[in-house]
């Protein structure tokens, strides 16, 4: 029998901040020890109230926009009741009720073709702290303890490993781009509904949830155990389904049920009376969505569309930071396939022999406008103009002044250029003698002495031109 | 009477040991907080002490400001009458003022108990940065003193905005001025809380009515179910809140831990059950009670809508009348008496004083007068009382 795949998943994004959800501790509990990103309010000490971060709204309702979601104008805060070690004040403050995102799209794109999958919600929440064991005892370190997520719950829409793991790079390349997340490793932890059911039934089959996985390639291998064990059972009666909360292990390529109270507990949620209800008006939109980078797809059809090669356009997309240079750069002036070529080939080179990535690049977008400038305006040649960025790179010159102070710039001053060849011709009288003789190759010696005295500066065109026509006086 | 959990200095103001004092041992009356000490000081105590004002030291509390008028604080439980340590602070002379946090009406009653004013004002006016949390829908940080003048004096210190509270109102300054004029101002008393009440508190409310009447203040009577109402709407938010709240006190981090336990599951059990009193753990278990999924609709989620039900009845009510008149409570002294009735005592008292958590009012004890107005009416309520404590 044919059986159909429905999968549901819940990911949670850790968002770039400078500071926590609820209090001022830095960034995103990246201590360098245990518990030394802790304040009073994130460590559950009484006497602290929760002040939401405005930035942290800001960054859910552009990652709803990204994921073309209705935004709620009305958002409000929930408590989440239960006992952990890790979380310090036993309720966990999260979303239920009004959520700040609801009812978006997102098209994935596999082999089989383009599919939409909707996603029910976004909401806001703080993370948990973390339980580090150790000989008889166990610790806590409060360290990630109200660091900022968002999590994105879809509907049951996806029916392949393939187009759940398309969809979760789809959201990685968004939300970097949209300086939502970093999504590092572990900043994005999936939580995945399966169920199987024989093709074209409506009624969906039993359902698992398989928790807390943070590599996609784990995901693709859990979904594909997972369905494998859900069909044998149908097929082959090898066990019964039953509705359960699963691990997956990563060793043996196995999913686990998991004995968990938790999965049975009552949350007891309840609004929060500490954190009055965040009304999102036009004004405060409007400022967002006018901060909102271009999604994805748009920003692929705009470099196409320049003429920029595929492969040169998934590393911009990929890399947020050289996107936001090369828009810079455009914003002075530069055309944006060379400056994407710049960027790509030329600026990458440079750092590869140093060892470096391109995402280590740091380059004033200014001076990188300068270079790309000279160059198309004729002003140096691109070989010249290399040689300036290898210095800007390096040594963070000024390409301009950088020119003239190694008579880069020797095409600007043209009675330079003209003294050059006259020195050239009266240096060589032979080659004089030759070239009117009919010996086109005499030229040729000439133009190489005055390049190397032009040391590579001015336009080839331009000097070949004015050498002929002084020789043919 | 032994006032103080901490004595700090010689100085003119003592809180409540619900309120931080940086540095200074806070445990709100409960075993469960014993040893803790915290980093900072309530908001309050910040710009008292900014003020040139001098803490003078923690006042002993009922545990986590539940019980009646802080019988039960786990450092000085009450042995035969029943009085507030912070109340009677004020009335010997110890102090000008204290500070309280009002959950339950415990404040205001201890107030009345000791013959001494005490007010809470209305929600968002006063920063709850810095105080031991309870429910903290309804609870607010308030002040007692002798008289009116000396309460609309601390009162200038310490409200305004706070960006360290959520819920802190964004005004800078409020009206706590005692002399407005009163005559045309119209009061009227609670029929049903007055009848409640024993011969003495109504004969003081009597005297708070005449006295009134000369100054020109025209005094009524209504009759309305809406405090009774209000009460079991309040209790139900106030179990919850506090449940959550005091769900943090676990033996983990901070405070009283259990000295037997085998695993994470016991240390919890034990710390909890050991740490908390018997009032305290009824409040809790009611709490997770009304918050559980099968009762959360008929409880909690009904108790929200009753609060708006309650808020609407009370706009509307002092469009005819400028404050409201009801005993803070129903005898003029309490003696001592078994924990294990007070989850009931403390609910059948709330009855006067539970409308103004409730919905955020400001709410003036006034020895056994209690005087409720509308939000920011302060200055109408300590006028009322000018001259009459
Ligand atoms: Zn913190």
């Amino acid at each position: 029998m044919n059986y159909e795949l429905v999968i549901g998943l819940e990911t949670h994004v850790e968002l770039s901040t400078d500071s926590k959800i609820f209090c001022s501790c830095g960034g995103h509990g990246k201590g360098s020890e245990p518990n030394d990103c802790v304040c009073p309010a994130c460590s559950g000490m009484p006497g602290m109230l929760p002040v939401m971060n405005k930035r942290v709204v800001e960054l859910a309702v552009t990652a709803g926009l990204m994921l073309n979601c209705e935004i709620n104008r009305y958002t409000t805060f929930d408590k989440k009741n239960y006992y952990y070690p890790d979380l310090p004040c036993a309720y966990q403050i999260t979303q239920l009720n009004h959520p700040i995102c609801v009812n978006g799209l997102v098209s994935v794109k596999t082999a089989d073709g383009v599919r939409d999958i909707r996603i029910k919600q976004i909401h806001m929440e703080e993370d948990a702290g973390k339980l580090v064991h150790g000989g008889n005892s166990s610790f806590v370190d409060f360290n990630r303890t109200s660091v900022p997520l968002i999590e994105i719950v879809t509907q049951p829409d996806f029916r392949s490993p393939e187009e759940v793991v398309s969809y979760l790079n789809k959201l990685k390349s968004s939300f970097i781009a949209g300086g939502i997340s970093e999504c590092e490793e572990g900043a994005m932890r999936c939580d995945v509904n399966i169920s199987v059911r024989p093709a074209g039934e409506e009624k969906f089959g039993v359902r698992t949830e398989i928790k807390n996985m943070n590599s996609f390639d784990a995901i693709d291998k859990a979904i594909r155990y997972e369905a494998q064990r859900h069909i044998d059972a149908l097929e082959y009666g090898t066990e019964e389904l039953v509705q359960e909360t699963r691990r997956f292990d990563d060793v043996s390529g196995k999913t686990f049920a998991m004995r968990n109270k938790e999965t049975e507990a009552d949350y007891r949620y309840f609004p929060d009376p500490n954190l009055m209800p965040i009304v999102i008006d036009d004004e405060w939109l409007e400022e967002i969505k006018a901060a909102k980078p271009v999604a994805v797809d748009e920003r692929t059809e705009e470099y196409r569309a320049a003429g920029i090669k595929e492969d040169d356009i998934e590393i911009i997309i990929a890399n947020v930071k050289i996107a936001r240079l090369i828009d810079d750069v455009v914003s002075m002036g530069c055309n944006l396939k060379d400056t994407a070529i710049w960027v790509v080939t030329d600026c990458a080179g440079i750092l590869k022999k140093a060892g470096k990535a391109l995402s280590e690049l740091d380059i004033a977008p200014e001076k990188l406008a300068a270079v790309i400038k000279m160059v198309a305006n004729g002003d140096i040649n691109r070989n010249a103009g290399k040689k300036v960025l290898i210095a800007v790179i390096e040594n963070g010159v000024d390409p301009v002044s950088y020119c003239k102070e190694n008579g880069l710039d020797k095409k600007f001053d043209a009675s330079a250029v003209e003294e050059v060849i006259d020195r050239a011709i009266a240096a060589n009288p032979q080659a004089v003698i030759d070239f009117k003789n009919g010996k086109q190759k005499a030229a040729q010696a000439l133009f190489g002495a005055c390049m190397k005295e032009l040391r590579g500066a001015g336009d080839p065109a331009v000097i070949k031109e004015l050498l002929e026509k002084k020789l043919s006086m | 009477m032994n006032f103080y959990y901490k004595k700090i200095a010689d100085g003119s103001i003592a809180v409540d040991d619900t309120v931080l004092v940086k540095g200074v041992p806070a445990a709100a009356g409960s075993h469960i907080l014993e040893g803790f000490t915290p980093l900072f000081s309530a908001e309050a105590v910040t710009r008292l002490e900014n003020k040139g004002y001098v803490i003078s030291g923690k006042t002993n509390v009922g545990e986590f400001g539940l019980d009646l008028a802080g019988e039960f604080s786990y450092y000085a439980p009450a042995e035969s009458e029943i009085k507030g340590a912070a109340a009677e602070a004020v009335k010997s002379g110890e102090v000008n003022a204290a500070l309280a946090v009002d959950v339950n009406g415990a404040a205001r009653r201890a107030a009345a108990l000791s013959d001494v004013c005490f007010l809470k004002p209305t929600y968002g006016t006063v920063s709850r940065y810095g105080i031991i949390s309870t429910a903290a829908s309804g609870e607010q940080l308030g002040v007692y003193a002798s008289c009116p003048e000396g309460i609309s004096e601390i009162m200038s210190v310490i409200s305004g905005h706070d960006e360290k509270d959520g819920t802190s109102l964004k005004n800078e300054s409020y009206d706590y001025g005692c002399d407005k004029e009163l005559s045309g101002k119209r009061i009227c008393i609670v029929k049903e809380l007055y009848q409640k009440a024993d011969a003495s508190v109504k004969a003081e409310i009597d005297a708070f009515a005449a006295s009134a009447k000369k100054k020109g203040v025209s005094v009524s009577e209504i009759s309305t179910d809406i405090f009774e109402t209000a009460n079991v709407a309040y209790q139900i938010l106030m179990c919850a809140e506090s449940c959550n709240n005091l769900s943090r006190y676990d033996g983990v981090k901070f405070g009283y831990r259990a000295e037997s336990y085998k695993n994470i599951d016991e240390l919890y059990v034990n710390s909890r059950t050991e740490g908390f009193n018997f009032l305290t753990k009824a409040v809790i278990l009611y709490g997770s009670d009304v918050l559980s999924k099968n009762r959360y609709k008929d409880c909690y989620d009904k108790s929200l809508r009753v609060r708006r039900v309650v808020m609407n009845e009370m706009k509307k009510l002092f469009e005819s009348f400028d404050a409201v008149i009801a005993p803070v409570c129903s005898l003029s002294a309490y003696g001592a008496y078994d924990i294990k009735d007070a989850f009931k005592k403390v609910f059948d008292e709330s009855e006067f004083t539970a409308l103004a958590n409730l919905i955020g009012l400001p709410a003036l004890a006034c020895g056994k007068v209690q005087i409720i107005g509308d939000h920011f009416s302060e200055s109408t309520l300590l006028s009322l009382a000018k001259e009459d404590k």
